[in-house]
């Protein structure tokens, strides 16, 4: 699989082949020559291409990120991918967010909920290359689905899904059948992989719009 | 239907109105907005129109972070006072009133549902006007309680989402009132969570001539009351437990933790269980 042009595998101290994207540092992540170390066990997507999962993502694309919290991944998105949106409902994480978007161009946090589209719709353009989602609610398929109507017809879905949102007494590998069952109402999915060890009870999905 | 983007109907230069665009419109669907910025003239190309976004975006998300905030605890504890003060206010006028207003009329009900009764009627005499008028502000002040309650229930939620989610806004209203703040709810150990609102058993207790309290205003939460007394302790302990974890989140973090409110069902249905043993 390949990484998208704006993030490469770079040494770090005496760790090699470590994932990095260049830009201001936003988090207190270690910088070496400019690279920004981007920690696999603290970002979903980062353990995503490090389970070797083909994302399809590309330098320079256009995203629509659903659930950016402070903005830890999506500082690194941003570093590689064209314009970006960052949809992120609670306040406070927002305020780390806003810090994250005064170094990068071309980030636009939005405080929304992913769950209600047509809040943003106006907002966030059609076309997108690719969505990153990761939310930490019930109804994770149907947030997909009722966004897909921003992804361009050969863009790409690249969720973290967690088992324990939907249902935390329930049996992850049940969850996460249900969720791809109904995820594919709109999607068809491409590859999945259980996210151990970087993070647990998490599912990485790549799909494509059907 | 609407297929207006943001930048529609307002002038895109001026920023206030272009961050107020993007905070309060909506859309039906997406559209390829930059295209059509530059097809409407409001732009010259695609990348001034994303350094207008860029500024719209961020106006637009600090001011709805800061609205957000604003909406605070210590607002939300001076209702939770207030309708604990209206509630006694109220009674003891519309008891004095219902009194006063049996002397002149009949089949007159008790408390506030009689002075309300009353409080419609048209008065015949300087004595009726008096009794009417008293019968007027004790409903008022039941009304007043009413709104006020309105308030928590919808303040709460933004205040302390998760707390909210597991307690319901007006226990966890009364909650964070008892503590002083959300800040103080959230260094509170869970034990004393627990026994908020029952201070006077609690030390009664410790005193050493009575037993320790169970559970204090947490008491009204349907997993408490609804559980059976000899499992009480149990779920007044497991759900103190997770109201004080749900008040951190929204302390220090803010986000929305779903989880936790199947974390506690799931933990109350092992408690409940018990009972059948």
């Amino acid at each position: 699989m390949s990484l998208p042009a704006g993030v490469q595998r770079r040494s770090f101290g005496d760790e090699d082949g470590v994932l990095a994207t260049r830009g201001e540092p936003a988090y207190g992540e270690p910088v070496v020559d400019g690279w920004r170390r981007w920690d696999a066990h603290r970002s979903k997507l980062g353990a995503t291409f490090e389970l070797g999962l083909d994302t399809g993502l590309s330098g320079g694309d256009a995203v629509l990120y659903l659930g950016a919290a402070n903005g830890t991944t999506v500082s690194h998105v941003a570093d590689f991918a064209g314009p970006t949106y960052a949809v992120e409902f609670a306040p406070r994480p927002v305020t780390d967010l806003l810090a994250v978007a005064d170094s990068r161009e071309r980030l636009f946090p939005l405080l929304k909920d992913a769950r209600a589209p047509e809040t943003y719709a106006h907002v966030v353009e059609s076309g997108v290359d690719a969505i990153v989602q990761d939310v930490a609610t019930r109804g994770q398929a149907d947030v997909a689905l009722s966004n897909r109507q921003f992804l361009a017809d050969d863009g790409r879905l690249v969720a973290a899904l967690k088992a324990r949102s939907e249902d935390v007494t329930a049996d992850p590998a049940a969850v996460f059948e249900d969720l791809l069952g109904r995820l594919s109402d709109g999607y068809e999915v491409r590859a999945t992989a259980r996210m151990e060890p970087f993070h647990e009870d998490h599912l990485a999905v790549v799909a494509t719009p059907r | 239907m609407t297929t207006h983007g943001w930048f529609a109907d307002t002038a895109v230069r001026d920023a206030d109105a272009a961050a107020d665009a993007v905070r309060n419109g909506h859309a039906d669907a997406p559209e390829n907005w930059p295209a059509a910025a530059v097809e409407d003239g409001v732009v010259d190309d695609a990348d001034e129109y994303y350094d207008r976004l860029r500024d719209a975006t961020r106006a637009a998300t600090r001011a709805a972070v800061r609205e957000r905030e604003r909406a605070d605890d210590q607002q939300l504890v001076h209702a939770v006072r207030t309708i604990a003060d209206l509630s006694d206010a109220a009674n003891e006028v519309a008891e004095r009133a219902v009194e006063w207003a049996r002397t002149l009329f009949d089949g007159v009900d008790d408390g506030i549902a009689g002075a309300r009764d009353v409080a419609g009627r048209s008065a015949n005499s300087p004595t009726e006007e008096r009794a009417i008028a008293l019968c007027e502000r004790a409903t008022g002040l039941a009304d007043e309680r009413d709104r006020a309650q309105g308030f928590v229930e919808t303040h709460a939620p933004t205040v302390a989402p998760n707390l909210s989610m597991l307690a319901g806004p007006v226990l966890a209203a009364r909650l964070i009132a008892l503590a002083g703040g959300l800040d103080d709810l959230a260094k509170l150990p869970s034990g004393t969570v627990q026994v908020l609102g029952a201070e006077d058993a609690l030390f009664a207790h410790l005193r050493g001539h009575a037993p320790s309290p169970k559970h204090g205003v947490i008491y009204t939460h349907e997993y408490v009351r609804g559980t059976h007394p000899d499992q009480r302790g149990s779920a007044a302990r497991a759900l103190a437990g997770k109201l004080t974890i749900a008040a951190r989140v929204d302390h220090y973090s803010g986000d929305r933790r779903p989880d936790l409110e199947a974390e506690l069902d799931a933990r109350m249905e092992r408690i409940r269980a018990r009972e059948t043993e």
